[in-house]
């Protein structure tokens, strides 16, 4: 399949499953509900040493949040239910609860229900107060700017993280530049997140390495330096490969994801050094998740 | 399917414990069956259709017609379906329902939602003493669900009351939230004296300044990121609370009462 002059490789993509939660921060402005999204999902980009791999979903209008008030989506993606109520709790006790004017609440309501603020609470020394309010429970931590208030709880999905795809180009600014206008289109789809800096990564890896101690190490495939010392995925004419990774909550979330991004890439095209399309996969073995490019792009 | 509609024969001198006459007690009788039940009437019994007449068949939607001061227990511990009542009803109205909904076209007795579980109960006219309160003896009052008053309310409205939300449109007497554990009661009229005397904790809302006794102290004018959330639970309601012109999120906390616990607060609109 050629679009636009860019191949898009017969392959696929493998994710997994994962579980996941949405939150919701809003403070006195959209610019102190970002400050605290960003610090709740800083250093998340991997499950492998972050614990979760955490990201900005969208910035909410003061209609859309539950205190009228501007606010942020985020959407956070563990391997397991323990370690996402570990990361959730813990990123919001020190990233949110820090955050001057925010408020946390639950962003699904079905599900699970997994601590939010359930345990934040004990911060209030005996001073914080619970209100059930239109069958929700909330609770008011007197902190020194005025009040912290939380929901108790937020809904635990399932979710499936690792769809990916690559984009291969004859330069690093024309990769770059392709993978910017993927992800400026890409964050507009709603239950999605780009977990890497930027949402894209440049670091991708296959499992494995020479060294024992280490699970994962350079997908060497896919190095453009080593395109003379490996058995090499690249063509000639191919200076920088970069990736994009995206965890949803569905499957059909990611499809819709990648399509946009891959489209958004390939509009640039050949004429701006576009060559290939490609994804990241272990043979279909470990995933049981399988993103088709040339099926999504049909 | 009609209501299934009680309408009052004659007014009876003695009062009546309506308990029987509850959704989940009533589905699937047929009308002879319900006719034949038997009332408590002061030291006697009365049958169903001594007292009233007897149409429709939803069971789950009951109307009680000609309604007066002397029916006492309507609803109590209504577990689903709705309860609606033309006139004023006796004491006791709703104690420990747990779902459905009550809607008194009148006035009530004592002990109106005293110890209610849960659901929603509205109250056209006023409301008599011990609104949400606890029975003699008893330690928790209302412990869910929601009350709106849209007069005015007695005294000890919210004694003892657990967790809930309790919306009075006009007045309440001496001793409002007294001994109160948790739970919201807002007031958009005036409040007697004594207000929370020996409240634990809980929030009483109000939107005129009370007069306050000297052991709640004031922890100055804030703006709680909480109100907008619960006026927004309000909106579906038939009520002045459900208008935009009554939110506010700006108030003066005071706490209290430090005679007991002291971690309750009145908050009033500034």
């Amino acid at each position: 399949m050629i679009i636009n002059g860019v191949t898009i490789d017969e392959t696929f993509a493998e994710a997994f499953g994962m579980k996941a939660t949405r939150a919701i921060i809003t403070a006195q402005n959209e610019k102190w509900a970002m400050i605290s999204a960003q610090a709740m999902t800083g250093f998340a980009t991997s499950v492998i040493a972050c614990g979760c791999e955490a990201g900005i979903e969208k910035v909410l209008d003061p209609s859309e949040t539950p205190d009228g008030r501007p606010g942020v989506a985020i959407l956070i993606f563990a391997m397991g239910g323990k370690s996402l109520a570990k990361q959730l709790e813990t990123r919001a006790g020190q990233c949110v609860l820090t955050s001057p004017t925010s408020a946390l609440f639950a962003g699904i309501d079905e599900g699970v229900q997994i601590p939010l603020g359930k345990n934040l609470r004990y911060f209030g020394d005996g001073f914080q107060i619970a209100k059930k309010i239109a069958g929700k429970r909330y609770w008011r931590i007197p902190v020194m700017d005025g009040e912290f208030l939380t929901e108790e709880t937020t809904g635990r999905v399932e979710a499936v993280g690792g769809g990916n795809f690559l984009v291969l180009a004859q330069s690093q600014p024309q990769a770059l530049a392709a993978c910017e206008a993927a992800i400026e289109e890409m964050r507009k789809i709603p239950n999605v997140i780009m977990p890497f800096p930027g949402g894209v990564v440049r670091s991708g890896s296959k499992v494995g390495s020479k060294y024992p101690a280490l699970g994962a190490s350079s997908n060497d495939a896919f190095c453009p330096t080593l395109k003379g010392m490996t058995k090499t995925e690249l063509s000639a004419d191919c200076e920088s490969v970069m990736e994009i990774v995206i965890d949803g909550l569905t499957k059909e979330d990611i499809d819709k994801a990648m399509r946009v991004g891959i489209q958004a890439v390939c509009d640039l095209g050949a004429e701006k050094g576009i060559l290939r399309i490609s994804a990241g996969n272990y043979g279909g073995k470990l995933g049981p998740f399988h993103f088709h490019l040339q099926e999504i792009m049909a | 399917m009609n209501a299934l509609t009680f309408s009052m024969k004659h007014r009876l001198d003695q009062r009546v414990d309506m308990s029987p006459l509850v959704c989940n007690e009533l589905e699937g009788l047929t009308h002879t069956e319900i006719a034949a039940i038997e009332l408590q009437n002061g030291k006697s019994k009365i049958r169903v259709d001594e007292v009233f007449r007897i149409k429709g068949s939803d069971a789950q939607n009951i109307v009680i017609e000609g309604s007066f001061g002397k029916l006492d227990f309507i609803g109590k511990k209504l577990d689903g379906g709705s309860i609606s009542i033309n006139g004023d009803v006796g004491a006791y109205l709703g104690q420990e329902m747990k779902a459905g909904s009550i809607k008194v076209n009148g006035s009530t007795g004592i002990y109106a939602a005293c110890e209610m579980k849960n659901g929603y109960l509205e109250i056209k006219g006023n409301a008599g003493d011990f609104l949400a309160a606890a029975l003699p003896g008893n330690k928790q009052g209302m412990k869910g669900g929601t009350v709106l008053v849209k007069g005015n309310a007695g005294e000890r409205a919210g004694d003892h009351m657990r967790r809930g939300t309790l919306l009075i449109e006009g007045n309440v007497g001496d001793y409002c939230g007294s001994r109160m554990v948790a739970g919201t009661i807002a007031v958009m009229g005036k409040t007697g004296r004594y207000l929370g005397y020996a409240m634990r904790r809980g929030t009483l809302l109000l939107w005129n300044k009370p007069e306050l006794s000297a052991t709640f102290n004031d922890c100055g004018a804030h703006t709680l990121a909480f109100l907008p959330i619960l006026f927004s639970s309000f909106n579906k309601l038939n009520s002045k609370f459900a208008k935009d012109s009554a939110s506010f999120n700006r108030v003066q906390r005071y706490g209290g009462d430090m005679s007991e616990m002291g971690r309750g607060e009145v908050l009033v609109k500034i």
